[in-house]
């Protein structure tokens, strides 16, 4: 956020005449108006936030420590991180693809496939979890060719990835647009005319254009598949020790009444948050996007 | 599919085998990854929907549990998005005409119920709204529960959609120009009547998309209130939770038309942001 264009008080007021300016802002109106907005934020927000770190700690460091070697918490982030691992370079070469393609080409339908590409933003994770086993499940359209063939996607790794790529898909594209569309395409058409091939001319000019939007995408994408819930809630099962990520294990501690496991599971996601908001911020001075992300 | 190319548009048609073999890399990349990672699971649903009779459809879309979570679903996510609506607007109100210490923080802070797993604002908001948490233990003595209740489900939606009502109205609010307000004043208009009749209506547009948005995420929410809630019928159930409940009990047909509800539901509240974007985009000179 722009801190010199906020920086204005509300008090246009002529200075020769203050106290008889109808245009002065009465005094108590500010601090109230602050008042209430941080009154407000520390219901919904700060105090639940802060309780994940107190909550975590309650017992001091110790049982926390503990609680993070325990062996399905650590298969857990194991497998948070591998679907992280796996959901993001896809969706980053997915993202950069129809970012080219929508922002560098004028077509009939185009407006049609940005509409396309906000489906996963508008759906429940629920009905998207829903749509995977509709399609792979023992009794969807591949299910019979693929327990002949022995492939198993539901209650499994494949599936859980399919997940999270399927709700995390606008992201890169969504953030690289625009971008893409301000850059313009005048140099990567000298490029083109210096005799550049267009690997070279993705290397050596798009890619350090859009580097920030594209990092800002990546981050949102990762934010979003290692936190995910429903959709992977859906597909996975939620085999404690197999198919349970960070998220799940979250919730299934805290259903077994192992709620200081839940929260030891809930501070790391927390710091992963933090972190996420940390570089975001970071990222929106470098690109001066401040779009609501969905 | 309903996209055709550029080389379609020249008069002489070759046959679309040829034209999309013909065309670059990126192309292919994203025609394909969008074919099997996203039209096809949602083909999925609405072909596995459509192979419902109409009448079946009826029945289980309107059985009386699953109007029960509709109401939950949408009354609460539509109460949560206005309450949001009216606190959003104060909150970047403040955030981008005043100057405080710590401002710079809560800034960055409102971004918090995206960053934040659902699962964990799940478990923390059930945690403090219980009868022996931080707030919950304030209200119990007057009766209230929120933790574990249709108000639980709320909260949870209020946490989820604030950060849309806010991000949307920011930056329209730091554009919208100090001489109106001003001119305004000059003219006599109380405060009150200021913001009543020269700062609200531009901002109106805004604050009905990020309300909209709010309530689209809301309706969407599954992870923070199926911890926050009881998940009861005819209680403190969501749609998202019955389709869940449907496919525990290898009842696809009920999971699938639930679930084609809801999507249709959302591609329409889709729709509607996008006229409403339409509409604030006038105001943008």
């Amino acid at each position: 956020m722009n801190s010199n264009l906020a920086g204005h008080s509300f008090n246009p007021g002529s200075p020769d005449s203050p106290s008889s300016s109808p245009t002065k802002e009465r005094r108590w109106v500010k601090p109230v108006l602050i008042g209430v907005a941080i009154a407000y934020l520390s219901l919904i927000l700060f105090l639940p936030a802060l309780n994940v770190v107190v909550q975590a700690f309650k017992e001091g460091v110790g049982p926390f420590l503990t609680n993070l070697t325990e062996a399905n918490f650590v298969h857990a982030v194991k497998l948070t991180v591998l679907i992280a691992l796996i959901v993001v370079p896809m969706n980053i070469v997915f993202g950069l693809c129809a970012a080219w393609v929508i922002a560098r080409n004028q077509f009939r339908g185009r407006a049609f496939l940005i509409s396309l590409l906000d489906i996963p933003f508008a759906v429940s994770p629920v009905v998207a979890g829903l749509m995977i086993v509709l399609l792979y499940g023992r009794n969807g359209w591949f299910g019979p060719w693929l327990e002949a063939a022995n492939i198993k996607i539901i209650f499994a790794m494949p599936a859980m990835v399919l997940a999270s790529a399927f709700i995390t898909m606008p992201f890169v594209a969504r953030e690289v647009i625009p971008v893409l569309e301000e850059a313009g395409s005048e140099q990567e058409e000298a490029a083109k005319t210096l005799g550049a091939n267009d690997w070279q001319i993705f290397w050596r000019v798009t890619l350090p254009n859009i580097r920030w939007g594209l990092l800002y995408g990546v981050l949102l994408t990762n934010a979003r598949t290692m936190g995910e819930f429903g959709a992977v809630s859906v597909v996975s099962g939620n085999l404690t020790g197999k198919t349970q990520t960070l998220p799940l294990f979250v919730e299934e501690a805290y259903k077994q009444y192992q709620t200081q496991s839940a929260f030891s599971a809930a501070v790391l996601l927390g710091g992963l948050a933090l972190i996420t908001l940390v570089l975001k911020e970071i990222l929106e001075r470098k690109t001066q996007i401040k779009d609501v992300v969905e | 599919m309903a996209i055709s190319f550029p080389s379609q548009a020249t008069p002489a048609r070759k046959n679309p085998v040829s034209q999309l073999l013909q065309l670059s890399w990126p192309w292919r990349i994203t025609l394909g990854y969008m074919s099997i990672m996203l039209l096809l699971p949602v083909s999925a649903l609405l072909l596995k929907a459509s192979s419902e009779k109409p009448a079946d459809f009826w029945r289980i879309a309107t059985s009386p549990i699953a109007l029960a979570t509709y109401d939950v679903t949408f009354v609460t996510s539509l109460i949560a998005a206005a309450i949001d609506g009216v606190f959003g607007v104060l909150i970047a109100w403040v955030l981008v005409r005043y100057d405080f210490p710590g401002k710079r923080l809560i800034d960055a802070a409102i971004d918090l119920p995206f960053a934040l797993p659902t699962s964990v604002a799940g478990l923390t908001l059930a945690t403090v709204y219980s009868e022996r948490g931080w707030i919950g233990s304030l209200l119990a003595p007057f009766g209230i529960k929120i933790a574990f209740t249709r108000l639980g489900v709320g909260v949870a939606m209020l946490f989820i959609s604030l950060p849309f009502v806010v991000r949307t109205l920011q930056p329209v609010l730091q554009e919208m120009e100090h001489e109106i307000e001003e001119a305004a004043w000059c003219l006599g208009a109380s405060q009150w009547q200021t913001f009543w009749h020269v700062v609200l209506p531009p901002l109106f547009p805004a604050i009905l998309t990020g309300v909209a948005l709010g309530f689209a995420r809301a309706v969407g929410e599954y992870g923070s209130v199926v911890i926050v809630a009881s998940n009861v019928p005819f209680n403190d159930l969501i749609a998202s939770v019955l389709i869940i409940q449907r496919l525990e009990q290898y009842d696809y047909s009920g999971a699938t038309v639930i679930g084609t509800v809801l999507l249709t539901i959302s591609l329409l509240i889709l729709l509607a942001i996008n006229l409403l974007q339409a509409w604030g985009r006038r105001y943008e000179l």
